[in-house]
């Protein structure tokens, strides 16, 4: 069975002034997938995902997110999608309890039903035994594993994560990404995470896709690009190599 | 709102008012129950609550010097802070409409500034019943009333200056500071300046010897003039003749011969409400015009800004 389209975006263009940041952008990504948006600094990757937020008018071209047009309709969009951007932010004098039902009042979920999902997303993100704390004395992994507790109290089916794992130390990306994989699997919540850190994205993407100065040059499973691009003799590769040779023709 | 409360900000600026206020009311409350001992009460003496200088100033010359600041401290991280703190693109992506946000911090602001202001003068009231014996009457009621509802627009208007520094400027003692710098310019500088403009275009001279009335009239036309671009002076104009009934213009200096003064104070009754209002129509519609513009810039600004993180 062919499963649903969450994001199709076609010809989606977005110029500051004369700068070029995402040029043309075609991608389809279905239900279900988990999807590494891969690029270096500035390529455009932020760009791109608050476009599908509705955060940033394109200057062109059409994207649908779940089947609205977030120029348009950015509430629906917004309603059923989690955002994580880069560095999350909290309201640092509250506790981690508090900064979730701030959010879910936001979502118009009534107390007493998110009571119950704020107990279950802790307990996901395992924060449950700090939720006493203020946000303020968190560590960074701690501030980010809130962040996506945060995410699913919406209940999304569709989770935008701007590098998640940035700044976190090896147990914590660790932890990271054994949470998104998860989310993947049992909650069957379509992931696309746009990210730098290669070896992270290898271990938990289906597929990939490799933007640079806003054009995106290549796309689809790690395996098919490793055959294209580096030859199909080659046994061991990582998406690195792959990466690089891209980057370098770019 | 809630954040408003538990401020550490707020607790200090409302303490500061209402110690104020308090002063202000029981040294006037006291001064005017030793003149009055024996006397009969004249009219409108509950007001005098609010307008009697005392020994320092009146507690509506003090809100209208320091309601600006008021509106300043409530209003000059409103947005820049979520910026900074990076809680603005995670409230952004929630299904909220982007306007939201900027009514909801304008609106939490003038509910605060409302419920202080109210609350201040229900404070001075009381007071003012208990030391000076008089209960005000439904006219006085009404003045007062309408002096509250000016002074949260005129307070709101700042608040809406401040949200807009803090929408444009990314830092928040950036915005603190262009906010501040607006208040002192109106404050000092308009009445300074137009003082030196009045001056440059119909010089009186300074020896009294051979003055001619028009240029005089010029002069003090100009300088009224250009006052009247300052918020402040629009503000205390409209509320010391609302709060003042003997008061029949908004203008401070009046020139006349000692004819005139003693035609004029033959007439010395107050002023009814409706006549008041009327004086001071003008000022009233253009504190609610700025107001309104200011957060409409605000608005609008808001509205069209990318909220990219970095």
């Amino acid at each position: 069975m062919e499963r649903q389209i969450v994001i199709e975006a076609e010809g989606l263009t977005k110029k500051y002034g004369h700068q070029v940041a995402v040029n043309d952008l075609n991608l389809q990504i279905r239900e279900g997938e988990v999807f590494g948006f891969l690029g270096p600094n500035g390529a455009g990757k932020t760009t791109t995902l608050l476009m599908f937020l509705g955060l940033t008018e394109p200057t062109s071209g059409k994207v649908r997110v779940i089947g609205f047009d977030p120029t348009r309709d950015p509430f629906h969009v917004k309603e059923k999608v989690g955002y994580l951007p880069e560095n999350v932010g909290f309201y640092d004098d509250m506790d981690a309890r508090q900064n979730l039902q701030y959010i879910a009042r936001l979502n118009r979920i009534p107390d007493k039903v998110s009571s119950g999902r704020i107990d279950e997303s802790l307990k996901v993100v395992d924060l449950l035994e700090e939720v006493g704390k203020k946000v303020g004395t968190y560590s960074k992994g701690m501030r980010q594993r809130l962040g996506i507790a945060e995410v699913l109290i919406k209940e999304p089916k569709l989770i935008f994560l701007d590098e998640p794992t940035i700044g976190l130390d090896p147990d914590g990306t660790n932890r990271m990404l054994d949470l998104i994989h998860s989310l993947s699997r049992e909650k069957n919540i379509t992931i696309f995470l746009s990210s730098h850190l290669l070896d992270q994205v290898q271990r938990i993407c289906d597929r990939v896709g490799i933007m640079i100065k806003g054009d995106l040059v290549a796309m689809g499973p790690i395996e098919e690009l490793a055959k294209k691009k580096l030859g199909i003799d080659k046994e061991h590769y990582t998406l690195e190599e792959i990466y690089m040779k891209y980057f370098k023709e770019a | 709102m809630e954040d408003h409360f538990s401020s550490i900000r707020f607790l200090l600026i409302s303490a500061l008012i209402v110690m104020v206020g308090v002063i202000i009311a029981s040294i006037v409350g006291m001064s005017i129950q030793e003149e009055s001992k024996g006397m009969a009460k004249p009219t409108f003496l509950f007001l005098l609550l609010f307008t009697a200088t005392g020994k320092l100033f009146s507690f509506v010359q003090f809100i209208g010097f320091f309601g600006p600041l008021i509106g300043i401290i409530l209003g000059f991280d409103s947005i820049n802070r979520e910026r900074v703190s990076r809680t603005l693109s995670k409230l952004l992506s929630q299904p909220i409409y982007r306007d939201s946000v900027i009514n909801a911090k304008f609106l939490a602001g003038v509910a605060i500034i409302a419920i202080v202001l109210v609350a201040i003068v229900l404070i001075i009231s009381g007071l003012g019943i208990r030391l000076i014996g008089v209960v005000p009457g439904a006219e006085e009621v009404l003045r007062l009333l309408i002096y509250l509802i000016t002074s949260i627009l005129y307070i709101s208007f700042w608040l809406g200056i401040s949200i807009l520094f803090s929408v444009a400027f990314r830092s928040t003692a950036t915005s603190a500071l262009a906010s501040l710098a607006v208040w002192i310019f109106f404050s000092f500088f308009v009445s300074l300046g137009a003082g030196v403009l009045a001056d440059a275009f119909a010089p009186v001279s300074q020896t009294g010897a051979g003055v001619d009335p028009n240029i005089v009239l010029k002069h003090a036309n100009i300088q009224r003039v250009i006052s009247l671009f300052s918020p402040m002076t629009l503000y205390s104009d409209a509320t010391s003749t609302i709060l003042d009934p003997m008061r029949k213009t908004t203008q401070s200096l009046i020139l006349m011969g000692p004819l005139e003064r003693l035609s004029i104070s033959r007439f010395q009754s107050p002023l009814p409400l409706l006549q008041s209002l009327f004086i001071v129509l003008p000022h009233l519609v253009s504190i609610v015009a700025i107001t309104f513009l200011c957060f409409g810039i605000c608005y609008y600004v808001f509205m069209r800004q990318e909220i990219r993180t970095v």
